[in-house]
């Protein structure tokens, strides 16, 4: 056990590696970082080259998809604000110790809602797109709250469900855009619809700052950055943030001290449900104005991975759904190259890779350096916990 | 057409769609026993997909592509094993990335190669197969179908019968009390994934090498998580998971087979299914199909 976890609640931290962040260690957790994600796009560039591609011309263009003027940096941001937004929902979650990885179906069907909301409210103006938002993260939230109810009903496991009803999700949607009673395309004159639904009025849709060819932005990243800080304000600074940290930490501990586990743990999963449903919302009513099958496109499971990454803190979830945006923004580029766009899937998976691995190497260091040392006495307190 | 014919060919179907699930089954059955709810079992048989058109397209012998599609999905489970039995890093980052990074991967690869098709013949078994209805569809199959037959034994003798089998499921059940015994819980799960690898990487190649003879991007098509909805509405034992596997690929079949006859059926209905039918069991047998206890809890020694 290392020396610096002499708090007892530090110790039975159940999230695994953390982050070696004394001052003595930074240098080489800096230094490992870089190593690992050179490693990443080193094997990156190593199959482009392999396959007859060219690396540089590659990184270049992914450069300009994502980065190099304000019209990039836009579509980056737009690409970066949902996944942040579902990030958000799943540190909360984690927090709170339950692991929710449905956050693609609970976004796709949050979306469904909202565009169904969206195409009645076209009349109201800005109060319609409130709305719509709304009610995206209402059906979020009521996909999550199915699986809260497996949870504390019938003791079905949080991880089962929320992975078996992303599926059922995607169904449902399917079947909605496809059947016309429900939200299939109307036919104008002869024309044939396509399974999807029809566009969002433009009162709907999200205003946006500054206009297209240059650098903009749309509402949405200042519902994302509110709510990222309203989120870590949450979790950091009040009673409601200490019980679910508690509850995440140890169960028997929160129960003793009189929180509830179903009511926390059911909250923290509409939260979780209600952010992921809110981003499908954005996407919704900021670039995608329409719902078809295939319209979360990844970003749930990639929204659950930048939470991940930035290991529960929700400032740091920031930068991280940048760059996950910049690599999705910058893969629509790639075409102009000849490099299949497949290449943005393994540049991502490997750059993952080479983000979890320094904290879970230093861990394991510590951990073989620990069991070599003889133990530190444990601290009263560990005693009175064990 | 007639009666008798329209349902030998379904039970055809239905067998040619189940052998490819009921592979990676036995693999994940054993990982999940094991305490890891491996989600990179998708990417397992897209990998093994891919590595068997590759291998046997190079080799000529499509029996070389089970081979090469075996030792591919090993590889990943290797990977998966170590990022998450040794480093410890969450085993659904590791397989949500696995699954991109085989997605990837396979895609990038495909789109600039051409594949010679190679496909194993049916084998005919003399005798089993002139039985009536059910003959034709079990026993008239390409021969890596027979191999699936005999590894679902072999998977129950190393998982119930076997020292190796029972640590295993020790270490999903209760991990300290496996720890204290000696058992080595990470080791274990280590290499339960490999075995999984193996099995799913065997039932990717099956896929290709038997059925469909080319590769395209992404063809798996969830295949991976059909599998893992057919562990869970088994109650996590085997023949309850072949049974998931072989329902869940006879609504395939018949989703086939309806279009075929002109029957309306929602599409949608049939593909979701494996998974509302996987939540109703846990639903209703939640007392009986219990889960492994430590099912997805990372171990680490000392801690309790």
């Amino acid at each position: 056990m290392s020396a610096e976890g002499s708090v007892v609640l530090a110790k039975r931290r159940p999230a695994g590696p953390r982050l070696d962040v004394r001052w003595g260690g930074l240098g080489r957790t800096v230094a490992l970082y870089l190593a690992s994600i050179a490693v990443a796009f080193g094997l990156s560039a190593l199959l482009v080259q392999l396959t007859g591609h060219s690396a540089s011309s590659a990184f270049t263009a992914m450069y300009q998809g994502s980065l190099q003027d304000g019209g990039a940096l836009a579509t980056t941001v737009d690409e970066a604000v949902p996944l942040l937004v579902v990030a958000l929902g799943t540190i909360v979650a984690n927090r709170a110790g339950i692991f929710n990885i449905g956050q693609e179906g609970q976004l796709i069907f949050g979306a469904m809602i909202g565009a169904a909301v969206g195409l009645k409210v076209g009349g109201l103006g800005a109060f319609g797109m409130v709305l719509t938002l709304l009610a995206s993260a209402v059906g979020g939230a009521f996909w999550a709250g199915l699986s809260a109810l497996l949870r504390y009903w019938r003791k079905v496991d949080v991880v089962i469900s929320t992975l078996l009803l992303t599926f059922v999700a995607f169904e449902v949607v399917s079947y909605a855009v496809t059947n016309p009673a429900l939200l299939r395309e109307t036919k104008v004159g002869g024309s044939i619809t396509a399974a999807e639904s029809n566009m969002l009025p433009d009162s709907v849709q999200l205003p946006r700052l500054g206009s297209p060819p240059d650098f903009n932005l749309s509402l949405g990243f200042f519902v994302a950055v509110a709510l990222a800080i309203l989120v870590m304000f949450l979790i950091r600074r009040t009673r409601w943030g200490f019980r679910l940290r508690l509850l995440g930490l140890n169960r028997t501990v929160a129960r003793r001290a009189g929180v509830s586990e179903w009511r926390m743990g059911t909250t923290a999963l509409l939260i979780c449900g209600a952010c992921a449903g809110l981003a499908g919302g954005i996407m919704l009513t900021g670039t995608v104005f329409r719902i078809q099958a295939g319209f979360s496109n990844n970003v749930g499971y990639q929204g659950l991975l930048v939470a991940l990454v930035a290991q529960g803190n929700a400032l740091v979830a920031i930068p991280v759904a940048f760059f996950f945006g910049a690599l999705r923004s910058g893969g629509g580029f790639l075409a102009t190259t000849g490099v299949p766009r497949d290449f943005v899937d393994v540049v991502q998976a490997l750059l993952v890779l080479a983000a979890v691995f320094p904290p879970a190497f230093q861990w394991l260091r510590r951990r073989r350096r620990a069991t070599q040392a003889p133990e530190p006495v444990a601290p009263q307190a560990g005693e009175a916990a064990a | 057409m007639s009666n008798l014919d329209s349902a030998v060919t379904l039970l055809d179907g239905a067998v040619r769609l189940t052998v490819p699930l009921g592979f990676a089954a036995c693999g994940e059955l054993v990982a999940e026993r094991a305490g890891t709810l491996n989600i990179s079992v998708e990417g397992m048989m897209l990998g093994g997909a891919f590595a068997s058109v590759a291998a046997a397209s190079a080799v000529g012998q499509p029996a070389l592509g089970l081979v090469a599609g075996a030792l591919v999905g090993m590889a990943i489970g290797w990977i998966h094993g170590n990022f998450s039995h040794r480093l410890a890093a969450n085993t659904f980052v590791v397989g949500l990335t696995l699954n991109t990074l085989v997605l990837g991967l396979t895609g990038f690869l495909i789109a600039d190669h051409q594949f010679n098709q190679e496909l194993i013949d049916n084998t005919s078994i003399p005798g089993l197969s002139g039985i009536p209805l059910i003959g034709q569809p079990l026993f008239d199959q390409p021969w890596p179908c027979y191999l699936f037959y005999g590894l679902i034994p072999l998977t129950w003798w190393l998982l119930f019968k076997t020292r190796w089998g029972l640590e295993v499921r020790a270490c999903g059940e209760n991990p300290q009390a496996a720890d204290v015994s000696g058992v080595q819980v990470n080791r274990r799960r280590r290499e339960t994934l490999l075995w999984c690898g193996l099995m799913s990487g065997l039932g990717g190649a099956y896929l290709c090498v038997c059925e469909t003879g080319i590769f395209n991007a992404g063809m798996t098509a969830g295949r991976g998580f059909i599998v893992i909805a057919a562990v869970i509405f088994g109650g996590w034992t085997l023949r309850g998971a072949i049974l998931g596997c072989l329902l869940f690929g006879g609504a395939d079949a018949l989703q086939l087979t309806a279009q075929a006859l002109g029957l309306h059926a929602t599409p949608e209905l049939l593909i979701s299914a494996p998974y509302i039918l996987a939540l109703l069991a846990m639903l209703f047998f939640a007392k009986r199909n219990r889960a492994p206890a430590a099912l997805a809890q990372p171990f680490e020694r000392g801690l309790t």
